[in-house]
């Protein structure tokens, strides 16, 4: 067996990792590895053909492949930076041992001084939320079909409907449309959508597509393959309403009902894990609970944009590489950040602010739809910074800057709330 | 009239009663074979229950049901080592809430001892909270069964047919019987989908149809009707705010109760609950069936955690008539029952298999036991069971058990291709999900699904389009239309 060692170590090779792998290089790190389980790197946008990555971090409009070839030509030709494809990682010790494995090389142990945790996100399943109804094929999650769709070029059905308006469901709306498939609905239980308004319009509307707000599924029909599902509306506590109910016929459901981090691995290692986000609790270096393990992208909180992931794996990248350096910071004092009214989740949940201050940035989501609120930071009893929101949906992450001057004016507690009436 | 096959004894139906069978035919000097009308063995009620080998307290003493359910318990000791059985013997307990269902347990502990379970014992509430801690604090207390375990019937199944297969049975699946050809009140033979069978015995191990084969034969001594149980299966990172082991209700009239269970492979469900049915292939799952399986594992249990449910199912329990096992001959002769085989079918199912081939083995004296009976079936390698030298080695070996098709599960690609190609291999998607546990995991195929369809088109050397979930009719993927087509 071979019996590696690298200064980083990056678990999954998706946008986050390869960000985080190019931050590390531009940061000093000279001997990274890149481990992804997939064939080629590049992680779920490589079946992400449609456009609209990007705009953010690199200024233009990509496709997922696109915005994937990108982050690999910042990598390429680098011998500080290794990659391995088709290779899985079984294990991670608390000693920051990987067992992982590939049909090439076969099992190999690998250590690494620093590790970063980039291994995204999958997809909720029909399990999960409890379909109730027969179990034949042409049940899929929407993720799924898009990989069969769009890399290995095969159709999950013709007459489709699509469970949950999330991105993905959205963007299978359309996708399934131009290939010809009959979409008959687009259903979600909440009363609002759960996607990009902008998918909403470009993914439903352009393609006159229903979408059945606060409506679900309470029957799957077919032995053999899909042959309809009954639906029925539901009252404010999402539960189905008698009497509601109506068939809508279909070969293919497709379900787009939310994204869970994968965090097997990180739980492996004990792993401080938030219950909200599912991913681990990071500072905003991304240092996770054990020293020398980072996390970033959609394992630490599911990101709507890619955008945030790789800003996000940028902070990663960049300090496990001043780690490895010895040139981290020891004198850092601990804030803890803490939700309060209309917010659910905030990450980073922990600041570690050194003397001199230190510019951070907030992403958070709210619990649900908000008008005209206001988003205000509290500190010992002070709100040291307040943003006026028009709209605030839960599909949609709020990202806030908070100055280095006032990380300094920071107790040991920092409060993120909503305010209303404004 | 035309026959595919010439043979002794013919057993319809392939779950883990009549795979059982065959293999306790197999050790005759005889030619015997397994029809079954579906794509692959146990996709009856074998393929969805609680997979417990009970230790035998709960049938009245006397009935086909206790006697067969302490015998296999006994026998399935001794198979597990030369069929490489996933066993584990954590022993069961039923717990008490109050002093009525104590009074209850008493019954149930008298009742074991006559029927023959060792070592069973009351617990009081602190020796039940020992063993399972996340029980509620103000149970009562339990009795503790420790020769009951559990298993994975389709692997039992599966092992049972490849013993009988190593040792010259035949097993045709997608062989539906037909007619059951009679002369002068006496078999002679099998119509089925794919030809006629001249046989001398007929083994009705039909499950759910056994009536409907007794029929064809004439015999209307006994009726068969479904009788629904809903699950709950939960990921295995939820296991350990559960239970460590199998976990029932004190029992009612009705039913031995809803159960919270754990299974041979690490994870933890909860159910079943009992709804008697018409139909023999409604197998869908209802809204208030969850709820009502919920409900009653909060009686045992504080929390449910409801949102690491990874997938919810049922099955479908053959009772009978009788209330008992039917194991005896037909009407006519040479025809044996094996039927109204519910719980605790599967934990009788070696006993059940002894039972019905001593019943021919008195009708034909001059039938003998083989000398070079093969007892030992060789298990398919596991990659996620292995210590780290041996998958080293293995991958060494064989470059497809270095890649992980089944991430959840840690499945590889050589274990995949090695499910294909066994005796009674795999040739869907869920077959290959059964054999190997790819798709069984908390993405419950999302990642794999579409590389598992790949594998087998490829090792089947069929069109990705021809891939079969299960039934013949559960195609998986379609081709997309060539340009220039309509659409519309």
């Amino acid at each position: 067996m071979q019996e590696l060692t690298y200064d980083i170590v990056i678990i999954g090779g998706g946008p986050a990792g390869l960000s985080a792998a190019y931050s590390a290089y531009k940061n000093g790190a000279d001997d990274i590895l890149i481990i992804e389980r997939d064939f080629e790197l590049g992680g779920i946008l490589q079946q992400c053909i449609h456009n609209g990555f990007g705009l953010h971090h690199f200024k233009e409009e990509l496709t997922g492949p696109g915005y994937a070839q990108r982050c690999l030509e910042l990598i390429a030709n680098k011998p500080e930076i290794t990659t391995m494809v088709d290779t899985m990682v079984l294990d991670i010790s608390t000693e920051k041992k990987v067992l992982a494995v590939s049909p090439k090389e076969g099992l190999m142990k690998i250590t690494g001084k620093t590790i970063i945790l980039t291994m995204g996100c999958r997809e909720r399943t029909r399990g999960a939320i409890r379909i109730p109804g027969e179990r034949p094929a042409g049940v899929f999650t929407a993720g799924a079909a898009q990989r069969m769709v769009n890399m290995v070029g095969y159709l999950p059905g013709h007459k489709i409907v699509i469970l949950g308006s999330g991105d993905i469901g959205l963007i299978m709306a359309r996708r399934m449309s131009l290939e010809g498939c009959q979409v008959q609905a687009v259903l979600e239980i909440c009363p609002f959508s759960n996607g990009l308004t902008r998918n909403i319009v470009q993914c439903l509307q352009d393609y006159d597509i229903p979408l059945l707000l606060a409506h679900t599924i309470t029957k799957i029909h077919g032995k053999d393959r899909v042959t309809g599902i009954t639906v029925a509306k539901v009252d404010a506590k999402m539960q189905p309403i008698a009497g509601t109910e109506f068939d809508i016929e279909c070969d293919t459901l497709l379900l787009s009902v939310g994204l869970i981090p994968e965090n097997e691995l990180s739980r492996g290692l004990h792993l401080e894990m938030h219950p909200l986000t599912n991913g681990p609790i990071v500072d905003q270096h991304r240092t996770t609970s054990m020293s020398g393990v980072y996390a970033a992208g959609n394992v630490v909180h599911v990101h709507d944009l890619v955008d945030f992931v790789s800003e996000e794996a940028e902070i990663a990248g960049k300090f496990a590489a001043l780690e490895v350096k010895g040139k981290l910071h020891n004198d850092l004092r601990k804030i803890k950040v803490k939700t309060g009214e209309g917010i659910r989740t905030c990450v980073p949940q922990i600041l570690d602010i050194p003397p001199e201050g230190e510019a951070v940035k907030l992403f958070m989501r709210v619990g649900a739809p908000e008008r005209k609120v206001k988003l205000e930071i509290l500190s010992a009893g002070k709100v040291i910074q307040n943003k006026i929101l028009p709209v605030a949906k839960p599909s949609e992450m709020i990202a806030v800057d908070i100055s280095a001057e006032n990380t300094k004016l920071m107790g040991s507690e920092l409060i993120v709330r909503l305010s209303r009436g404004v | 009239m035309d026959f595919i096959r010439d043979i002794d004894v013919v057993v319809i139906g392939g779950g883990v009663t009549g795979t059982a069978i065959l293999r306790e035919l197999s050790k005759y000097a005889l030619k015997c074979m397994l029809i079954e009308k579906e794509p692959d063995l146990a996709l009856g009620t074998t393929k969805a229950n609680s997979a417990i080998i009970h230790s035998g307290f709960d049938a009245p003493f006397g009935t086909q049901k206790a006697l067969t359910n302490v015998r296999g318990n006994r026998l399935y000791h001794e198979l597990q080592n030369q069929l490489g059985l996933d066993i584990k013997w954590l022993g069961s307990l039923v717990v008490a809430v109050n002093d009525e269902e104590m009074l209850t347990l008493k019954d149930l502990l008298v009742r074991g001892i006559k029927n023959g379970v060792k070592n069973l014992e009351l617990l009081d509430r602190a020796a039940t909270l020992a063993k399972e801690p996340n029980l509620k604090q103000d149970i009562k207390g339990s009795l503790w069964a420790p020769t009951a375990g559990v298993c994975w019937p389709f692997g039992i199944a599966l092992a049972f047919a490849r013993c009988a297969v190593q040792n010259g049975a035949e097993v045709l699946t997608n062989c539906a019987a037909k007619k059951i050809l009679t002369k002068d009140d006496t078999i002679v033979g099998v119509e089925t989908s794919l030809g006629n069978i001249k046989a001398k015995y007929i083994i009705n191990a039909a499950g759910l149809a056994a009536d409907k084969i007794a029929a064809m034969a004439g015999d209307t001594s006994f009726t068969i009707h479904p009788r629904k149980g809903e699950y709950i299966l939960f990921d295995k990172t939820a296991s350990p705010s559960l239970v460590n082991g199998i976990v029932f209700p004190t029992p009612t009239k009705q039913s031995k109760g809803i159960l919270i269970c754990t299974t041979v492979h690490g994870n933890t469900f909860i159910g079943p609950n009992a709804h008697d049915q018409e139909d023999v292939e409604d197998k869908s799952t209802t809204s208030v069936g969850m709820d009502e399986i919920i409900a009653s594992s909060q009686k045992l249990i504080d929390k449910v955690p409801l949102g690491a449910a990874i997938t919810e199912f049922s099955g479908l329990r053959a009772v009978s008539n009788t209330g008992d096992f039917i194991i005896r001959e037909g009407t006519v002769k040479g025809l044996i029952h094996a039927a109204g085989i519910q719980s605790p079918g599967l934990s009788a199912a070696p006993a059940i298999a002894e039972e019905v081939v001593e019943l021919i083995a008195e009708f034909e004296p001059e039938w003998s036991l083989k000398r070079n009976f093969k007892a030992i079936v060789t298990r398919r390698k596991v990659f996620s069971e292995l210590k780290i030298e041996e998958q080293s080695k293995l991958c060494n070996e064989n470059k497809l058990y270095g890649r992980i098709v089944c991430r959840c599960e840690t499945v590889t690609e050589g274990e995949i291709v090695d499910a294909i190609h066994e005796t009674c291999g795999a040739r869907t998607l869920d077959g290959v999900k059964r054999r190997t546990r790819a798709g069984m995991g908390r993405c419950q195929g999302g990642f794999c699904g579409p590389k598992v369809t790949q594998i087998l088109a490829r090792e089947l050397n069929i069109p990705l389009t021809e891939v079969l979930k299960e039934g013949s009719a559960s195609k998986m993927f379609f081709e997309k239309k060539l340009p220039g087509e309509d659409t519309k």
